[in-house]
């Protein structure tokens, strides 16, 4: 491929893509959008879901699905036209001229071959004839790639299979994969957003290393702006299949021309540096609500085995282990950690889905792992719990209506009690009444978490634990439910008990935070405190690791 | 590697264009349409035998006796002159209502205990779905051929066996479904938020797993007619004078070579009829 000097890497305009939806029907997913990549760049396409970000990168390296099609626009490599090409005739170029990296380390992979079987396929495609390499010698290669994707024990993580892996260095092995034909240009679509923070520092560190060391042009697809922020040259902001803005990452933070860009930015969780308050109280400063004293939930000692495996690979998975708690009535108690840290058995614990093996659990002083069957019915009207996913945790066939109403029923309130109680509770969540006949499919993600609180809200509990409550959702409809839940605390007098994997939340609604680590605490005390001066190592590399860190400096 | 099926950004392209998805027609097939104007028009003999044939189904006229098919009576007569086509029409009643009961009896049964063994898992589960293997070891014909055995022969009884014998296939996709369902998040929820084990069940468990198990016993409905008829056929269902269909198409075999459409067309309805059911219950499947 002759290659002009001044000619960028990746040049796509006035791209535009549409899938076929139906008989008749087509659904445009990019509009005359358009991204350069210049060689050694770090460029990010940033955008919410159905933003059309993965689309325009597909459509760029001709990864489409068959039911796509691109109907405008020019895309070109190092100045060379490939829009015309054929599916053959860009596979060749993909490998050994743009590496791409897929979103997901837990599917890409494939499960029942060795990780460096599935390099050396790479290194195989990508190596012309010519070069008549021996099998030794692209084996050398192949595991050269897993080297340089930052994996430390080359020789046992080439024989090994990819369950045998963490998800961090399934990623770096997809990243080998990508680096295997030695590209000129590497595409990442979501690489990270799977991974815990810190992994996913470490995998970001290593591609911003890789555009040092091999002069890689790099095109990092992701939904954080706080990501894109943080490593980019430039970015390119997508609101539903246009591009909104685009240009260097300093003018965008400091003058963004699109309100969208600007809406992102204010949503953004490092751009705040106290606690949210309530929108009543924002407008009115020094009139803070009045917290009621006194302790909501007690935990002491709680420990949690579960068993694993059967026969001879029994194994004991110690989820937690002398977990103590303490939980503020009318305040927002954060639990923060990564994966595997046991938060969410903690939550199960509280909300007496899982039996502990032992310790104390006491709400308002009452031992809840004495209760019976009965006693816990009764006290659901105390203490309540939002699902992580507002996709799954509403019954698909009932109505708005019978969701916010079904726990009012459930506690014997008649057809017109519950027909005034519900508007009330909807209209709190920010509802009208035109939701009460949908069903949880005609909603939008936000929508569907409001529904979620509402029906949580209708037994008016005084604690809410909430896990992960706004984890699946966009950025600004994130902001959105965080305001509502900080409103409604201070409305209601409501204690929370926040569950969380990311501090930057965490910063914005808790009043104290509790770190977790492998099922046990690390660290705990008020957020300030523990976001100024952490005392533990852990908590430090954790804080270090949300990104976002530019956006809230541009801003002081 | 990531290999991509893009389609040809262009028309201009001369590479052979994708394939182009699958659609869904806005007219349904006509094999569809034939299916259900024929189920529709035996539920029709079944319910109003009189209004489609002139002829009694006892009434024998011995001129008449073998005669082939024609305009008066179109599947001809029986060697007692007895018009056939009056009792395919008459015996349409019969062999649907026990079909009907057949599935009814499997479906409610197997769903019971499906739901039951699926949401309360543990001992019970495995109790139950042990016997399930072994009812579905064993052919469903020859079970059911057991249980009438024992009940002693009538309709009913053919009906009630054969429901008995499909339990098993009911049961276990039910199961399959609660199962599904039970570790879903919006039942965890249900019982959050303080419903009773009861009206979990009621309200989110079974309305959301009953879906592939009416579509099974859509499906079931044509195996269960086969089976209904082959006990007839067999001499375990209504006793000879009642116009059943195996029986029909029993009482001709005797003459198949001489006077085939004795057996003949009584069967061709019977086959129609099993075609027809499994057509409809294909387009009743959820698409997954």
């Amino acid at each position: 491929m002759s290659t002009p000097a001044a000619a960028p890497l990746l040049r796509v305009d006035g791209l535009t893509v549409t899938y076929t939806t139906g008989r008749h029907r087509t659904a445009t997913a990019v509009q005359e959008a358009g991204v350069t990549v210049e060689a050694g760049e770090f460029v990010t396409v940033v955008g919410e879901s159905g933003s059309g970000k993965t689309t325009l990168i597909h459509g760029a390296l001709g990864l489409l699905p068959a039911n796509a099609r691109i109907t405008a626009g020019t895309i070109a490599f190092s100045g060379v036209d490939v829009t015309r090409w054929s599916e053959k005739r860009l596979a060749g170029v993909r490998g050994n001229y743009v590496g791409y990296v897929p979103q997901d380390p837990g599917t890409s992979l494939n499960p029942v071959k060795r990780v460096g079987v599935q390099v050396f396929e790479a290194v195989q495609l990508n190596t012309p004839p010519s070069a008549r390499l021996s099998r030794t010698e692209q084996a050398g290669r192949a595991r050269e790639s897993l080297r340089r994707a930052g994996l430390t024990d080359v020789d046992r993580v080439y024989d090994q299979y990819p369950h045998e892996l963490s998800g961090g260095m399934k990623q770096r092995v997809l990243i080998a994969i990508a680096l295997a034909g030695e590209p000129k240009l590497l595409v990442a679509d979501e690489p990270t957003s799977a991974l815990d923070v810190t992994v996913q520092k470490v995998i970001l560190d290593h591609l911003a290393g890789l555009r040092r060391e091999l002069g890689l042009g790099i095109l990092l697809v992701t939904h954080d702006l706080g990501i894109a922020v943080d490593r980019s040259d430039r970015v390119v902001v997508m609101e539903q299949g246009r591009v909104a803005e685009q240009g260097p990452v300093e003018r965008i933070v400091r003058r963004p021309r699109s309100a969208y860009t600007a809406r992102l930015l204010a949503a953004a969780p490092a751009r705040h540096v106290g606690r949210l308050l309530p929108a009543d109280v924002g407008a009115n400063p020094g009139a803070v609500p009045e917290v009621p004293d006194g302790t909501a939930v007690e935990v002491r000692g709680v420990t949690k085995t579960y068993r694993v495996g059967h026969g001879e690979r029994r194994a004991e998975l110690r989820a937690l282990d002398g977990v103590d708690l303490t939980v503020r009535r009318g305040r927002t108690h954060a639990i923060v950690g990564e994966s595997g840290a046991g938060k969410s058995t903690l939550a199960r614990i509280l909300v007496g889905t899982v039996r502990p093996d032992g310790g104390e659990v006491r709400l308002h002083g009452r031992d809840l792992l004495a209760l019976s069957a009965k006693q816990w019915r009764e006290l659901r009207r105390d203490l309540q719990f939002v699902y992580q996913n507002p996709y799954s945790s509403l019954d698909p066939r009932f109505t708005v209506r019978r969701l916010v109403g079904e726990p009012l029923r459930a506690f014997g309130a008649g057809r017109r009690e519950r027909a005034d109680r519900v508007g009330e509770i909807l209209a709190r969540v920010g509802l009208g009444r035109e939701f009460l006949d949908r069903t949880p499919a005609r909603l939008s993600g936000g929508q569907r978490q409001r529904v979620a609180i509402a029906r949580a809200l209708a037994l008016e509990p005084e604690v809410l634990v909430l896990d992960e409550a706004v984890s699946a959702l966009d950025v600004s409809v994130q902001a959105q439910i965080l305001q509502l839940l900080v409103d409604l605390q201070a409305r209601l007098g409501l204690t929370y008990v926040f569950i969380t994997h990311d501090l930057g939340v965490v910063r914005l609604v808790a009043d104290d935070v509790t770190v977790m680590r492998a099922g046990a605490v690390v660290e705990s005390g008020p957020v300030q405190r523990v976001f100024a001066e952490p005392a533990h190592d852990y908590t430090r590399r954790l804080l270090a690791a949300v990104p976002g860190e530019r956006i809230g400096q541009e801003v002081a | 590697m990531t290999i991509g099926t893009a389609p040809p950004p262009d028309v201009t392209v001369p590479v052979a264009a994708p394939p182009e998805p699958r659609r869904r027609p806005a007219v349904p097939p006509p094999g569809l349409v034939l299916s259900w104007l024929l189920v529709l028009l035996v539920v029709a003999w079944a319910v109003f035998p009189g209004l489609f044939t002139a002829h009694g189904p006892y009434a024998g006229d011995p001129a008449l006796s073998f005669a082939p098919p024609s305009w008066e009576h179109p599947f001809g007569a029986d060697q007692l002159g007895r018009d056939l086509f009056s009792r395919a029409v008459h015996g349409a009643g019969t062999t649907l209502t026990a079909t009907l009961v057949a599935v009814l009896v499997a479906f409610g049964a197997g769903t019971v205990i499906g739901l039951a063994a699926g949401y309360a898992g543990g001992a019970l589960d495995t109790t139950v779905m042990r016997v399930v293997d072994v009812l579905l070891s064993i052919p469903s014909l020859l079970l059911a051929m057991v249980i009438v055995s024992v009940l002693g022969y009538s309709t009913y009884n053919v009906a009630l066996a054969v429901g008995i014998a499909s339990i098993a296939s009911f049961a276990r996709v039910m199961r399959a479904e609660t199962i599904r369902v039970t570790h879903t998040d919006y039942v965890e929820a249900a019982h959050g938020l303080g419903v009773s084990r009861w009206g979990v069940v009621a309200g989110h468990v079974l309305p959301n797993a009953l879906g592939p198990v009416l579509a099974l016993a859509a499906l079931e409905f044509g195996t269960a007619v086969i089976a209904v008829a082959s006990l007839g056929f067999l001499g375990y269902g209504a006793p000879p004078p009642e116009p059943e269909w195996g029986l029909l198409v029993a009482e001709g075999r005797d003459f198949v070579a001489l006077y085939p459409w004795i057996s003949l067309l009584p069967g061709t309805v019977l086959a129609l009829v099993v075609i027809a059911t499994h057509r409809i219950s294909t387009s009743l499947r959820p698409n997954r």
